[in-house]
Formats: C-alpha cells, structure tokens, sequence
C-alpha cells in the first residue's frame, strides 16, 4: 500500500518536471528565437546578383555571405565612426557617471545636512516629469556653448552625466548597510570624512559600482532621441543608434535591413559579452533596488 | 497647513534676527549688509570673507553685463521684431533666451539674497564669539572642513549645480513655455512669442474639431491601460518563470535563466527593432505563416489599431519578464523553507502555498517597485518608440498623434516633428501631473508603507 503510494507520488513528480522542461524549452525557444534571425540575417548577402536583400520567408540564408560586414567596414558610410563615438560617449559616461553618484550617494547616506531630506524629496519630484520634455531648451543651452552638430559628443556626454546625481537610490541604499559603526571607528583614529569615503567606503563597495558602471555603460547604446535631437543632421556625430535607425525606418530599407542586422550583431555582441561577465553584480543591484524601492 | 504656519514662524524669525543683528552688531557688521564679507575680512577670516565678497561682485557682473537687460524683458518677453532694413537682416529680440536667461536671473537673485543672509547670519556668530572671549577658526581649518565635516557641500556641490542646470532650469523654462504662445509660428530668433495665460490649457480641454480634447483622452486612456498591463502581465509572469526555474529537480538552472537574461543585455534598439521588423507585413512570421498556408493574407501586426495595441504588450512581456525574473529569483530565496514546509504538511496544494504564502510576500516586499514600474510603464519610450512610433496613423487625431501613442511619445512628436512647443510644455506638465497623482495616491495604500513591520 505504501509503496504504491511513493510510486505514485513519485510518477507526478516525474510528469510535474517533464512539464516544467517543456515549458522551459519553449520559453526558451521564444526568447532566443528574435537573436537567432538576428544572426542569420546578417549573412544574407544584399547583392542581387547572390540572393534578395530585403524581407524573406526563410530564416536560413541560402548562401551565407559576409557583404554586410564587409560593407560596414568598407567606409561607404560613416558606420565605425559611429561605433567610435558610441564608444567614447559610453566610457566617458560610465566614468564620470559613476564618480557622482558615489559622491552623492555617500553625502545623503551618511552626513546629516540642513536640508538633506528636502533635496531628497525635490529630486523625487523633479524625476516625475517626463525626460524629454525639456529637449529644446537643453538643444538650445548647449547651443550656447557649441556643443551640438559637430560638438554633439562633449553636449551629449555633459547631458548624460550632468542630471545623473539624481540616480542615487540603488547606491545609497548600498552604502546605508555598510555599518556606521566603521566610520565612527575610522574617525576615533583621526580620519576625515574625505578619507573615510575615497579608503573606506569606496572598497567595500566593489558590487556597486560594477553595477552603476554597467547601467551608465550600457544606456548610450540605446540613446536615440537625446542623440538625434543635439547631433541633428551632423552624420558624423552620430551614434550607432542613430545612424542604424535610418536603415530600417528609410522607404529602401529593402536593400539596407540585412546591413542593419550585421551592424546590429556588431554593438550587441561586446555589450552581451561584457554583460554576461557582470552579470552577478548586476542582479545584486537590481534586486537590491527592487527591495528599497 | 502645520508646514505652512512653520514656513511664515521661520521668515519672521529670520527678518527679526536680521533687525537685531544690525541694531546691536558693530561697524563691521553693520557694513556686511553692504558689501557682503566686508566683516569676516576685516576680522581676519579671510576664506570666507572673499567667498561671500566674490558672490557679490559675481552678481554685479552678471547683473549689468546682461542679466538685467534680460530681465527687464522678462514681462513682454521682446518688443522688437526681426526686421530686413535695406536688404540686411536686423536681428529683434530673442523671446527664447529672454525667458531662459529671465528665468536664470530670478533664480539668481534669490540665491544672492540667501547668500546675504548667511553672509549676516556669519557676523553675528562671529561677533558672539569674540565677545565670549574665544578665538575665530583659524583659515586654514575652514578650508580643511570641507574634507571632513562640511565633505557634504564638496561632494554635492557640482552634481546639484548639474542638476540645477540641466534639469530644474529647463523644467522651470518649459513650464513657463506652456503659458506662452511659443510654436511653430513663433519661433525665435526670427519671431516673437509671448505670454497667453491659459490660453493652452483651455485648448487642451477644448472638444471638437478645434481643441484637443478627444484626442488627450484617448492617449491618456491608452497610456494607462498600457501602464496596467505593461506592469502587472510583466509581474506575474516574471514571477511565474521565476517558480518554474526554482522548482525542485530542475536542472541547469543558470542555463535558463542566462537564455531569459539576453534580452536585458543586447542594447533594446537592436532587439525591438528586428522584432518590429519580424511582425511587419512582409516579416518572417507572416512569410511562414502563409507559406505553411495557415492564412492567406498578412496579419496586420502593426497597422491594425487593436491588433498594434496587443502585440506591443505582447512584445513587452519578451522584454520585461527576464528583468522581473531576476528579481524575484532572489525575492523568493528569502521566503522560510519552514513556512511551505507547515503548509505541506497541512496538506495545502502548491497553488494554495503561492496564494498564501508566495504572493503576499512579494506583494509586500515589492510594492514600491510595483509603482516605480507603473510610472516607469507610463513614459515607457523605447518600447512604444521602436516598434510602432505611435502608428497606425489616425485622421480623427489632434497633433499626428498615432492610435498606439503614450503621452510622452506624443509629446515627443510635438516637440520634434511638429515644433508645437507650447503644446508640449502642456502635455508635459500633464504627464507630471497623471505621475504624481498615481504615485501619491498608490503610495499611501501600500502595504509596506502603512505597515512596516507586517511580514515578519
């Protein structure tokens, strides 16, 4: 009797999990399916003389080629230029964006200021309008100073980094779990508040601050609007997103959608790749911030 | 109205010390209220007496040099008209940097009036010092606290000038925009714009073939019916693959949640662009579907109003999930084994134990998360931006707006496309308004808010 029973309890067991896998190699399936295309398109050839270079029926290419890498780098349009520059921007935001969040993730976490909570709550307000909707006034502020067309990439650099104080939560939320017992510690022997920030906090904070490098990072490679709307016509001020978008939006995107695809495979293998290996300091963060709130 | 009554206590306090101080303070002090520092220099603190004396002459350069003529502008913002004078160009005013250097001249002014009083509020600490008998802090002390106890000003100081440059200004500039006529009609430097009052935000509620009434409605219905789905579809199915990856005797769990996690890492104007281009009439999935015979013309994925509604939460459910799966992967972990392990001997069945135990949990511990996500959700731009752009186009529409526009992708194409930046402003200060209400109002139901000992 009993052993039937297990036997049984057991055998749902089984068909439990074999549902499970074939729900998870579906979801699978799905999610992998959109990159696969991605892949396969990008070895379509364009030219006609070797097979049809616009929307098909048929994922597997007929005969792979490499035309749409190869003109990439052929220099027929501006492509690793604008590859450069979303790389310069990316770094440059990382760095810099990186830096200022520490800087006021540590004031509001631990100093007590007048006004500290004040700041705190304007900040909250402040993000709930929209981002876009100062788009021309900041085209026009850094109008003043040269810094759009062919200065876009300094302007988009100073937009990017200048607002990013108000990105705090997930890193403050950090530094509140380091005990303040250390610093107190730290100060009995002497060190200023300077000093505890850039040998003592700023170690112990490894996982975050991969994390808000990988976040800021990542972010220029999607920039669309702010990117279009300062470069503005300038093709060689553009980013990847930029330039590509044309590619797929234009009325020839018959002729140009593989060419988008092997560019698109370009940009999305190093950031993957880059990712993948950060991924664990990128879970922290956003579970991390998901809890605080 | 406590705040209020201790924001007219706080003035009155601070007019009133600022009387007293200069009835009882000496000929230093009385002299600060002139040239700002004058006192903390002539008593030998000579940091802070040139810092509050360079503000001064700081202001006055800013002040004649161009601040005033802006300012004085400020009320009419420009009189004189870009005009040809025997074939020349003759530039008039410029409305635009009118109000933006107007704007940044008041702001100006009253920092300079807080930098006066902190200025006095120095005189008077000084002087109760010396008459205590102590000695001033030596300069270089006040130079070295701004890398121990006053750490806070250096650190704060470049990110909140940032902030008050690129985002307060220009939010203060484009409110102010909103009560103007400032469109494409209107554009500066060769024309002028003025201020209309209300004018816009009348036009905004106007229904009818002139006002834009219907259309705000229905973007605002859709952007919100939009946020509901967009969130919650992403919540619970996050969370259901979540279950399903922890589940007992599943194996490779990192494989799997490493295929979900692509998504996350390839940049989204790759990934969102193919798949529109995948739905598209002449995509990949209508190809096959017509090849295996199973339709015989193409689904309109994107053209179909109702149809371009669906299949952009459907595509966002590809986007959001591996984000949300994340999170509760972890969330999950920290659930007590004990608490499924009593429910299983009460015999409970596993969907018992998730609507008991499971849900609540995440339910609280996630709930501000939940509401960031809506609002998140509601200017969610790349998504709606990379796949449909807002169409499918409508005639009945005010301002190109499209059948699957949010607000802000809206507002978006009022600013670039249409240059109506008047109506933008308006949309935009909408869209704070719509954020704001729903985050004061969710914020308070919280669980976690109103109880924050609940789980535990």
């Amino acid at each position: 009797m009993e052993k039937q029973q297990t036997g049984s309890m057991k055998r749902n067991k089984m068909i439990g999990n074999a549902f499970a896998y074939a729900a998870l190699i579906l979801i699978s399936i799905i999610w992998l399916f959109p990159f696969f295309g991605l892949i396969m398109q990008s070895f379509r050839s364009y030219d006609p003389k070797v097979e049809y270079g616009g929307m098909v029926d048929y994922i597997i290419p007929k005969h792979f080629s490499l035309d749409n890498y190869r003109f990439l780098f052929s220099g027929e349009t501006n492509y690793l230029r604008w590859y450069g520059n979303t790389l310069i921007i990316a770094f440059c935001v990382a760095i810099l964006q990186t830096i200022i969040i520490l800087c006021v993730s540590y004031a509001l976490s631990r100093m007590r200021f007048k006004g500290r909570t004040l700041l705190m709550r304007f900040w909250l307000v402040l993000g709930m309008f929209p981002g876009f909707l100062t788009l021309i006034c900041l085209y026009f502020l850094l109008k003043q100073f040269g810094l759009t067309q062919a200065g876009a990439i300094p302007g988009l650099i100073l937009v990017s980094v200048a607002s990013s104080g108000m990105g705090y939560y997930v890193c403050k939320g950090y530094f509140d779990t380091i005990p303040a017992a250390l610093d107190e510690a730290a100060m009995i022997d002497g060190a200023s508040r300077a000093k505890i920030f850039l040998i003592l906090t700023v170690p112990l904070s490894k996982p975050i601050i991969i994390y808000t490098a990988l976040v800021a990072f990542m972010a220029p490679w999607c920039d669309f609007v702010m990117a279009s709307y300062i470069a503005f016509g300038y093709d060689k001020s553009y980013n990847v997103a930029v330039g590509m978008q044309r590619w797929v939006w234009t009325n020839d995107y018959q002729g140009y959608f593989t060419r988008f695809c092997a560019g698109g495979i370009l940009v999305a293998v190093p950031v993957t790749i880059l990712f993948m290996f950060l991924q664990k300091y990128y879970v922290e963060g956003v579970t991390g911030g998901a809890v605080k709130g | 109205m406590d705040v209020i009554r201790k924001f007219f206590r706080a003035v009155g306090e601070n007019i009133a010390s600022i009387g007293t101080t200069f009835a009882q303070g000496d000929a230093k002090t009385r002299l600060s209220y002139l040239i700002f520092g004058i006192g903390p220099l002539m008593r030998g603190q000579i940091v802070k007496g040139l810092a509050f004396l360079s503000c001064e002459a700081l202001f006055i350069w800013y002040m004649v040099s161009f601040g005033w003529t802006y300012l004085s502008k400020f009320s009419t913002l420009g009189t004189v008209e870009t005009h040809k004078e025997h074939r020349v160009t003759v530039y008039g005013d410029n409305s635009f940097l009118i109000l933006l250097f107007g704007l940044l001249t008041i702001v100006l002014i009253f920092l300079v009036i807080l930098v006066w009083r902190m200025n006095i509020e120095e005189n008077r600490y000084e002087e109760s010092l010396l008459k205590a008998g102590k000695k001033l802090p030596a300069n270089k002390s006040v130079l070295g606290s701004l890398l121990d106890g006053n750490f806070d000003k250096t650190l704060l100081a470049l990110p909140v000038l940032g902030i008050f440059l690129f985002t307060v200004l220009p939010i203060m500039f484009m409110i102010c925009v909103a009560f103007t006529n400032y469109d494409k009609n209107h554009q500066s430097p060769t024309n002028l714009f003025t201020w209309v009052g209300l004018d816009n935000f009348k036009q905004l509620f106007t229904f009818g073939s002139s006002g834009f009434g219907t259309t705000f409605l229905k973007v605002l219905a859709w952007t919100m019916v939009w946020a509901f789905f967009a969130t919650f579809l992403d919540y619970f199915l996050g969370m259901a693959v979540a279950i399903l990856i922890n589940k007992k005797g599943i194996k490779f769990k990192k494989l799997w949640r490493t295929i979900l996690v692509i998504t996350i890492a390839v940049p989204q104007f790759v990934s969102l662009l193919y798949v529109y281009k995948m739905f598209a009439n002449d995509g990949l999935v209508n190809g096959y579907l017509m090849k295996w015979g199973w339709i015989s013309s193409p689904i309109p994925f994107w053209t179909d109003p109702m149809l371009a509604r669906i299949t952009i939460i459907v595509v966002n459910i590809w986007i959001g999930i591996p984000y949300m799966m994340l999170i509760a992967t972890g969330l999950l972990m920290n659930i007590p084994e004990e608490l499924y392990e009593s429910a299983r001997i009460d015999g409970a069945t596993p969907f018992q134990m998730f609507r008991s135990i499971t849900l609540p949990y995440m339910l609280f511990v996630t709930g501000p998360f939940l509401l960031t996500q809506f609002t998140g959700n509601l200017n969610n731009f790349n998504v709606i931006y990379l796949l449909t752009k807002g169409q499918p186009q409508s005639m009945k529409m005010a301002e190109n707006a499209g059948q699957t526009d949010l607000l802000v992708t809206w507002l978006y194409k009022m600013t670039v496309t249409n240059t109506d930046y008047k109506m933008a402003a308006v949309i935009g200060i909408m869209v704070f308004l719509v954020v704001a209400v729903t985050s004061l109002i969710v914020y308070n139901m919280l669980p976690s808010v109103r109880d924050e000992g609940g789980f535990q």
